[in-house]
């Protein structure tokens, strides 16, 4: 069902969905100003295990979209890249999946595919590096019974704008866990979002993000109860340090008729480390059947709390090291479910690093 | 062997109707080796006395002055007050999230020992300190202060009296909400680091129950602000008898 429309519309700003995204700053992927590579920068790093297959193949896309970056890719791009985990395969070690070549003066359109057959289990890390001007529609299917955790380190280099829908159909009793980490680029603009196909299947979508000044970085998170008993839970946690370091975290779940006994929560929160920082947070919960067994959002945003900072320094903790502790802490609950330690190190050392440099600036 | 002294402490806090003055004049001093016990109401401003001396940043200092070894703490940071020894263990000790018990304590060693403590004698030493206590080993990997039971989180305080060393310790209200093992392990726990640094302790209650197991040197009766009567350990048991109302009506 791809949607091959030639007159693309061209976001104002006005709209509800870009609303808050710097328009100006996408170096013309929304308005067709950008001109397209023939950039292909998505690798596999390291073998691949039996059982998972690279290649690129003609696909159609599984789901609709009604972002226009995204109509623009497909109308742009055939060729998918395509993850395939085969049936009954149990993966115990990451795949890692990388970027090859970046590019300022050309943008890439890229599609990508990650699917699981019936009982696969596997865990897939995508290290978004270089510095790029990318716009992504990341299409993943998980068989009835599979198992995907599906983790996302936006490391861009700071010139980057990234642009991206991670969509996950999530079949009968499969479980999804995305962790959506961004840390780096100029602006990232994510649409994680999740449609269930099936009674049973569940998802978790994770996410940290840590801006600093100037930084533009959107997570639009949405998640479709079409089907009964189907279960979602949604934790996005940001920090923000420095002057017109921006973020945005829009968390949509629609629960419709049918979705009988659905359980949802989402949260995010997020800490304001600095004056001049902005953090938009708007949770959107509609509920269209009362046969629920939950549905509950909370959102909120903060500075540093003084009785913490109060409580480590009276043990001898001088105060940049006082902070570094609150905000690695804040961030370790997500951050510890990627499960890879060097992944994870790296990570925190990162916003440590960004951490210090905002500091530095004042 | 070192002092604490405190001359003349006048300490107000900001609320919605402005400035309050809640220490009205405090003289103490504390030399190593002495347990100073403050008993009062509440509303006294016992607290208040605990929190200044630490350098909580909701109190201002109006007047006064509070030395350590002549050094001026008033004018030292938070963290370099604990570098300079001084220990406050907290009524109420806040949640960290995500920051380990063990993490916590040994980011504290190394900020007050000056180097990192070598792994294999710092795991020793933090074993050590939590059987002495009565404490789960899976402790150390759960997060500061959360989801800790009343008792849990002044067995952790006292946990870093014994680990951190300091030269004078303040004590607030740690036999709060504490049940009579509780305390007898906690009150153990003081005496072991006073025996083992010549601690100084100022010990802040409201009731008599913890001098059974922490004798005081010295009573001090406060109210409204500042110290009213001063003994020995007999006063304490004249407080047990006829309370506080002789105090508050003054």
């Amino acid at each position: 069902m791809s949607v091959l429309t030639t007159n693309y519309l061209t976001p104002t700003g006005r709209e509800e969905a870009w609303r808050f995204t710097p328009l100006k700053r996408l170096r013309g992927l929304h308005d067709g100003a950008a001109v397209q590579s023939d950039r292909e920068s998505l690798i596999t790093k390291g073998a691949l295990p039996s059982g998972a297959t690279f290649t690129r193949e003609n696909l159609e896309p599984l789901s609709a979209s009604d972002d226009v970056i995204i109509e623009r890719v497909r109308g742009a791009v055939s060729s998918v890249a395509h993850l395939s985990i085969a049936a009954n395969t149990e993966l115990t070690e990451p795949i890692f999946l990388g970027r090859s070549a970046g590019g300022l003066d050309t943008a890439e359109f890229s599609r990508v595919r990650i699917s699981l057959g019936t009982h696969a289990v596997a865990t897939v890390i995508v290290e978004n590096t270089t510095d790029t001007v990318l716009a992504e529609d990341l299409e993943i299917y998980l068989a009835p019974g599979s198992n995907l955790k599906f983790v996302t380190l936006q490391e861009f280099e700071s010139k980057s704008v990234y642009t991206a829908r991670h969509h996950a159909i999530v079949d009968k009793d499969a479980t999804f866990k995305s962790i959506t980490v961004t840390v780096g680029g100029d602006v990232v603009r994510i649409l994680p979002t999740v449609a269930f196909k099936a009674p049973g299947a569940s998802a978790d979508l994770l996410g940290v993000y840590f801006a600093t000044a100037g930084q533009f970085f959107e997570h639009r998170n949405h998640v479709d109860h079409a089907v009964p008993h189907a279960k979602s839970n949604v934790n996005y946690k940001g920090a923000l340090a420095g002057k017109d370091a921006h973020t945005v975290w829009i968390g949509d779940v629609l629960i419709r008729a049918a979705a009988e006994g659905t359980d949802t929560y989402e949260l995010n929160r997020n800490l304001l480390l600095s004056d001049g920082a902005r953090a938009d947070s708007v949770p959107n919960l509609e509920i269209e059947t009362g046969e629920i067994i939950g549905a509950g959002h909370a959102s909120t945003t903060g500075r540093f709390d003084d009785e913490q900072l109060f409580y480590l320094m009276s043990r001898g903790i001088a105060m940049a090291d006082a902070r570094r502790l609150v905000v690695r802490g804040f961030f370790n609950e997500i951050v510890t479910e990627i499960g890879n330690e060097e992944v994870q190190n790296r990570i925190m050392d990162r916003i440590d690093n960004e951490l210090e440099k905002a500091a530095r600036n004042g | 062997m070192s002092t604490l002294e405190i001359r003349n402490l006048q300490v107000s806090v900001n609320t919605d109707e402005g400035m309050v003055e809640i220490l009205k004049g405090v003289d103490l001093t504390i030399e190593s080796g002495q347990t100073h016990a403050i008993m009062g109401p509440n509303g006294s401003g016992k607290s208040t006395l605990a929190y200044s001396i630490a350098g909580h940043p909701k109190y201002t200092i109006t007047g006064g002055t509070v030395t350590l070894d002549g050094a001026d703490v008033l004018d030292m940071t938070v963290d370099e007050r604990a570098k300079a020894g001084l220990f406050l263990a907290m009524q109420y000790p806040v949640e960290v999230p995500g920051v380990s018990v063990s993490n916590f304590l040994r980011t504290a060693a190394t900020a007050l020992r000056g180097e990192a403590p070598k792994l294999r004698t710092w795991v020793g030493e933090v074993k050590d300190a939590m059987e002495a206590l009565n404490m789960d080993p899976a402790f150390a990997t759960r997060n500061v202060n959360e989801g800790f039971s009343g008792g849990e989180k002044k067995r952790h305080e006292i946990m870093q009296l014994e680990l951190l060393k300091p030269k004078m310790a303040i004590l607030d209200e740690t036999d709060s909400g504490l049940d009579v093992d509780a305390l007898r392990i906690v009150s153990e726990g003081v005496n072991r680091a006073k025996a083992a640094n010549n601690l100084g302790v100022i010990l802040i209650t409201h009731y008599t129950r913890i001098l059974r197991y922490i004798k005081p040197d010295f009573v001090h009766v406060f109210a409204n602000g500042r110290i009213v009567e001063q003994g020995g350990a007999e006063l304490a048991e004249k407080l047990e008898a006829s309370g506080y109302a002789d105090y508050v009506s003054k």
